[in-house]
């Protein structure tokens, strides 16, 4: 489902380039759960942003469900952001006026869904991550671990083929991680494709999958480099 | 996306800002208010003005010696043939005209016992009353009759009547003008500064034959003359032309009618008012930038927010319009609010100077709501396009 061939990202710095991504290449098959781990700066991030279409490579080429996207027009892009890929941040990144419900709705709102149908699947995603009873509560009166759990409803709400979690549990206490990515697995379980970036060896123990990156490039052994489920 | 979420997103991101939001709304209510003052003021001089013409009588014709070549204008120009009370009595028998009056004007001084005065001294006739809209305070006006009629009474304007008389009863008095002895059969009533060039209110009315006489004057200062049926006063304004062209075998006096003057004033006022209007409006740039910068600053503090559109899949179309949307709302409020505030600032000034007809003109309202939309978009466009430009993952980073 998802195909990194040779991909590079470098940022120009000062006289010369930094090399955020070397030559990756990597594919991911449709329902698989990937941990991506790796020290602070390896390139984690970066990465996850361009299997998002958030970033583009420098070089090399990305395919998603079977499209070069790498070099689709802006437009298309927030098209496949919309409907195919859904994100979880460190910092949730709710907005403080809505509530949890509203946040949830919003990129139904954007995509243009009616009100009505718009409450009622924003009310299941609140469902299914537990979060019903707090629907009405604006992120300063929920808990960091509530604060996440609604970011991945918001995240699943357009039902996404693929779900980009970066360090999802970076913020949170032992407790709290836990059931966030108890509700990750759960999805996953449910068929949604699952990337996960993290620093826990403990967490990343738990998917099918580890990617390792060093210095931008992929390490460890060659075999897990490839899915054995390729898709 | 339907327009209605768009506006509640960018309502919901206002009230995010209240302190924000009601400042600038009030930089546009202040543009706007005072732009609706300032045009209402002057709206208000055009009509006062007007006003007074027409209490003088739109009706009129107005015959002066002497041919004009602008039209449009008050007249100016050399006199080739004297406008005479013949001249007169031959406009007196046009079907179309149901009064006409023949002036002669000069500034003589009035003498009663030891005191004297000068004021401008009017020869006319009685329908110069009539013509003129005049009010009696005590006695009549002059003797109705033939224009050719010298006589001797004199009617005094209130002011005037006042100041030579000082609270006696000038009614049957005589009074001296030159050599010449007049006795008082009239004042008129107070009449209030007029847009005319003389005051009434110190003139003082005599026979018109005496008045040519002893100003040593062959041709009339002007002939007024009131129309029967308004919808004619271009037939009798022609038809008196030609009368007097026949008369004169040449085309040498002007006639204009109260309305080219009134039209005249009212465009010059109008012009006035649309200069107060421009300047006020530079109020409404002033208030145009202020949204500007507010929403600069909102664009830069919603950074993480932007992003995060954009990592959900909000199209930059999208984006460019929810933050325009914010900026229209904000204009448009400050607006509605300046409509309130200027309409209140009228009503009040209304009420401190209730003779003055300050008010603000349908076209103005309709100016000012649609400046205040386009202050809106046209400063909110930057900011907007700013905000679509932002790379979404430097946006979402902790920095
Ligand atoms: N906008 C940028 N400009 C310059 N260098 C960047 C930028 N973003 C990331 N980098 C660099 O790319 C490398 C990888 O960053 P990142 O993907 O955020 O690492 P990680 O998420 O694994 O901590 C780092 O060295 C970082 O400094
Ligand atoms: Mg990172």
């Amino acid at each position: 489902m998802i195909g990194l061939q040779g991909v590079w990202r470098t940022y120009p710095m000062g006289e010369g380039v930094v090399h955020a991504l070397r030559d990756v290449s990597l594919s991911i098959a449709a329902g698989e759960y990937v941990a991506l781990i790796g020290p602070s700066g390896s390139g984690k991030s970066t990465l996850l942003h361009i299997l998002g279409c958030l970033d583009r490579p420098t070089q090399g080429r990305y395919s998603f469900e079977g499209r070069e996207v790498g070099s689709l027009p802006d437009g298309e892009r927030s098209l496949l952001r919309r409907n195919r890929i859904g994100f979880v941040f460190q910092f949730f990144h709710l907005l403080p006026r809505l509530t949890a419900q509203g946040n949830v709705e919003l990129p139904m709102l954007f995509g243009g869904i009616a009100r009505d149908e718009r409450r009622e699947r924003a009310t299941r995603a609140l469902a299914s991550v537990g979060l019903l009873p707090r629907a009405g509560h604006r992120p300063d009166q929920l808990s960091g671990g509530e604060r996440q759990r609604a970011a991945i409803a918001r995240a699943v709400v357009m039902n996404p083929a693929v779900l980009l979690a970066d360090e999802p549990t970076g913020n949170l206490d032992r407790a709290s991680a836990q059931e966030v990515m108890g509700v990750l697995e759960a999805m996953n379980r449910q068929g949604l494709t699952l990337v996960v970036v993290t620093h826990d060896p403990v967490l990343a123990g738990h998917a099918q999958r580890v990617v390792h990156l060093t210095d931008g490039a992929l390490s460890g052994p060659p075999e897990v480099l490839t899915s054995t489920v390729e898709a | 996306m339907a327009l209605l979420d768009l506006l509640g997103f960018a309502i919901g991101a206002l009230r995010g800002h209240r302190l924000r939001t009601a400042l600038s709304v009030a930089g546009v209510a202040i543009g706007i208010a005072s732009v609706l003052t300032l045009t209402a003021l002057g709206e208000g001089a055009r009509r006062y003005i007007v006003d007074e013409f027409a209490a003088l009588g739109s009706n009129l014709i107005i015959v002066l010696p002497g041919k004009v070549e602008t039209t449009g204008g008050v007249p100016f120009g050399g006199v080739t043939h004297d406008l005479t009370l013949e001249d007169h009595g031959a406009l007196a028998r046009l079907d179309r005209l149901r009064r006409t009056a023949p002036i002669v004007v000069a500034t003589e001084t009035l003498r009663f016992q030891g005191l004297g005065r000068a004021v401008p001294v009017l020869g006319t006739t009685a329908e110069y009353l009539e013509i003129r809209r005049l009010k009696l305070a005590s006695g009549s006006f002059l003797p109705p009759g033939d224009s050719d009629r010298a006589g001797t009474e004199i009617v005094l304007g209130t002011r005037a009547a006042q100041e030579l008389f000082r609270g006696e009863n000038p009614l049957g008095q005589m009074v001296r003008v030159g050599p010449a002895r007049f006795h008082v059969v009239g004042v008129l009533a107070p009449r209030g500064p007029s847009v005319l060039g003389f005051d009434l209110d110190e003139a003082a009315f005599v026979p018109v034959k005496t008045a040519m006489r002893l100003f040593n004057r062959t041709s009339l200062f002007r002939i007024v003359a009131e129309v029967r049926i308004f919808a004619d006063m271009d037939q009798a304004k022609a038809e008196a032309l030609a009368l007097l062209k026949e008369r004169h075998r040449a085309e040498d006096v002007t006639v204009y009618t109260q309305d080219a003057m009134v039209s005249s004033f009212s465009a010059i006022l109008g012009a006035l008012t649309l200069t107060l209007a421009g300047i006020a409006s530079v109020s409404l740039v002033v208030a145009g930038v202020g949204i500007m910068n507010v929403m600069l600053v909102s664009v830069t503090e919603r950074r993480a927010e932007i992003g995060l559109l954009k990592a959900l899949g909000a199209a930059e179309p999208q984006i460019l319009l929810a933050f325009l949307a914010e900026a229209t709302i904000l204009a448009a409020l400050g607006g509605l609010l300046g409509l309130a505030v200027g309409a209140f600032g009228v009503r009040l000034l209304g009420l401190i100077y209730p003779d003055f007809p300050a008010a603000i003109p349908p076209w103005a309202v309709a100016a000012s709501l649609s400046l205040s939309f386009l202050v809106g978009v046209g400063f909110g466009v930057w900011p907007a396009r700013r905000a679509t430009r932002l790379d979404p993952v430097a946006a979402l980073a902790r920095r």
